[in-house]
């Protein structure tokens, strides 16, 4: 069920970028297509009553120095939030460039209406 | 002398980081440096040829870490990287003096090479899609980067449907993360064979395939691509239709679909009916244009299209158990008219910003008669010319002749003859660029013109004598055996390639 949801917001987001004529909500519309995919990310490595995959003296068995086996069963997937982070960091580094183009096309036009800025055709 | 894998990401990246510390007074210095860079780059891309190594990164085993991979298809990559980049840096030494902030741009070019030496290096697949964020990221800026009302809207244009690529990407690989638990290609196509496709994995397939579709401008995605490329300055239109969208969408596609995913039929058929959309949509409409870069972004649609014919067509050959001498043919066939297209097709953008700057003007209307004024640039659009229309000399009528055999020893006879029929419209557009541009009668407004030479001269000069000598890259035997051979074999070798990384 949560997939399916995320999945919808993902379709929303592309509906958005698609169909919207202003600048502004294209691109707030490829946002929520990219946090869709990051809470994606998010929920595969989620484990419903798991902990933080943080080993401390708790979780090494005294005798044997190893880490108990009931930590690799209980903990959350961190790979996945690595990537998150990484992909939180790329969409920041796009929207900041978009954002910045949306602005200057507006000095330059006059307008946020992509059905008005048309002189390239082909 | 063998360089460490990560000096090829390494150079670039810290070049362009320091670049823009030059600032205006050290405009000359920074340009020094740059260029520096990108003929290094080049020494090493042709020292590693013939090599495979494969790099950990910070000493983590894989499926632990990170691995940077070099193999056949990756040097042949990495080899047209750089021979592009420093051609079409050289060129801009002269040609961005026109504009302000050239250390910016110096560091975003770099930027830009890279993140698409990054994406052919990188084993891991979220790293692939790292690198593909970088190299997209510098060319959306780029592509804008003259900041005129045209440029904004084709970089915004561009930008969009991008980034949406680059999100459909992003989702197939964390599909992929949670149908196998692993991010290493290697592992990933291990995890496949064991399993088979299941329905989130097919899925996976079919997101890779439109977000690099989307990066190779295939034609049900070519909307961005005649906008953006004409909008660049010329040294960027060269790197983006010379060498951007074939690393970024056809490599990377390759790479997936032969090695991670293994080929299929419908896959195969796919690529095949993508690829000959590609190249007629593209000849017909490329035809039409007036505007010269204009009429050369749309003949990029439809040579990629080629490209990814010879690669479907081989993908269906391997998936139908076909003798494999076919299928390696047809591969060869595409890749080594991606070498081709990535050296023409930046000439002839090349050839299109020298005539830009002298007269002004990309309306083919308003010129004429530049052959006397133009030499050095006449000649070189016209060994480009006849290279892209594959007249028998020249690079581009080889590759065309060995995706018309694998083509009837297929016994799809109908694609022959389409690729025939393309070849034959190309010739007639690329006419239509000399009847225009270089012959007839000098207009009144043009007759003061003359040609920059200099810089802008070599990097033509180098590319039009690679032009006529690239035929020598298929007919002798060793040169083949070395460059164009490895790498048809990664392809070949399809679901192989896991074993070959694991083991080694």
């Amino acid at each position: 069920m949560p997939y399916a949801l995320c999945f919808l917001l993902f379709m929303i987001g592309l509906y958005c970028a698609v169909v919207k004529k202003n600048m502004v909500k294209i691109v707030i519309g490829i946002m929520v297509m990219e946090y869709a995919v990051n809470l994606f990310l998010i929920m595969l490595g989620y484990r419903t009553g798991g902990e933080a995959p943080i080993i401390d003296k708790t979780h090494i068995d005294p005798q044997t120095g190893q880490v108990l086996a009931n930590f690799v069963s209980n903990s959350v997937d961190p790979l996945p939030q690595a990537l998150v982070l990484t992909a939180i960091v790329i969409s920041l580094g796009s929207l900041a460039l978009m954002i910045s183009i949306c602005i200057r096309t507006y000095g330059e036009y006059g307008t946020f209406d992509i059905t008005e800025i048309r002189r390239l055709r082909g | 002398m063998s360089v460490p894998l990560p000096v090829f990401i390494a150079i670039p990246l810290i070049a362009a980081f320091l670049l823009p510390i030059f600032g205006k007074k050290g405009k000359a210095t920074a340009t020094f440096l740059a260029n520096l860079v990108t003929v290094s780059l080049l020494v090493f891309a042709i020292s590693s040829i013939g090599r495979t190594d494969v790099y950990e990164v910070g000493k983590w085993p894989i499926p632990l870490g990170i691995n940077l991979v070099l193999d056949g298809l990756s040097s042949l990559l990495l080899l047209a990287i750089s021979v592009v980049s420093s051609a079409a840096m050289m060129f801009s030494t002269r040609y961005m003096e026109r504009y302000t902030a050239k250390s910016k741009y110096l560091s975003l070019f770099l930027l830009m090479v890279a993140g698409m030496n990054g994406v052919v290096l990188s084993g891991d697949i979220f790293n692939l899609f790292v690198f593909l964020e970088i190299a997209s990221l510098a060319s959306y800026a780029l592509v804008g980067f003259g900041c005129g009302p045209e440029e904004l809207e084709a970089s915004f244009k561009y930008m969009v449907l991008g980034s949406i690529g680059s999100i459909f990407v992003l989702f197939g690989v964390a599909l992929v993360y949670g149908n196998t638990g692993t991010l290493n290609m290697a592992y990933i196509s291990k995890a496949i064979q064991a399993s088979g496709l299941n329905a989130g994995l097919a899925f996976a397939l079919c997101l890779f395939i439109t977000g690099f579709g989307l990066k190779a401008a295939l034609v049900p995605f070519h909307a961005w691509l005649p906008d953006a490329h004409p909008s660049a300055p010329a040294p960027i239109s060269a790197m983006l239709s010379g060498i951007l969208i074939k690393t970024l969408g056809i490599y990377a596609l390759a790479r997936v679909v032969f090695n991670v995913f293994g080929v299929s039929i419908e896959v195969g058929w796919l690529l095949v009916v993508l690829g000959i959309l590609s190249m007629v949509a593209g000849a017909f409409l490329a035809i039409g244009q007036w505007d010269l870069k204009r009429l050369l972004a749309y003949s990029s649609i439809s040579q990629i299209g080629y490209v990814i014919l010879g690669i479907g067509l081989g993908a269906t050959l391997i998936a139908k158990g076909a003798n494999v001498a076919w299928a390696s043919l047809a591969i060869l066939g595409g890749l080594f008219h991606l070498v081709n297209h990535a050296v023409y097709k930046s000439l002839l953008f090349l050839t299109s910003g020298s005539v830009e700057m002298s007269t002004g003007t990309r309306q083919m209307k308003q010129m004429g008669g530049l052959a006397e004024r133009m030499p050095v640039t006449r000649a070189a659009c016209t060994v480009a010319s006849a290279s892209i229309a594959g007249i028998p000399p020249f690079a581009g009528f080889w590759s065309k002749l060995i995706l018309v055999i694998a083509a009837v020893q297929a016994h799809l006879y109908w694609v022959a003859a389409i690729i025939v029929f393309v070849s034959l419209c190309t010739l007639i557009m690329y006419l239509k660029v000399q009847r225009y541009v270089f012959l007839g009668e000098l207009p009144e407004s043009l007759q003061g013109i003359k040609e920059h030479s200099g810089s802008m001269a070599v990097a033509m000069v180098f590319l039009a004598c690679l032009c006529v000598f690239m035929g020598l890259l298929l007919l002798v035997p060793s040169l083949k055996h070395n460059i164009l051979d490895p790498a048809v074999s990664v392809l070949i070798e399809g679901l192989g390639y896991s074993a070959r990384i694991i083991n080694m």
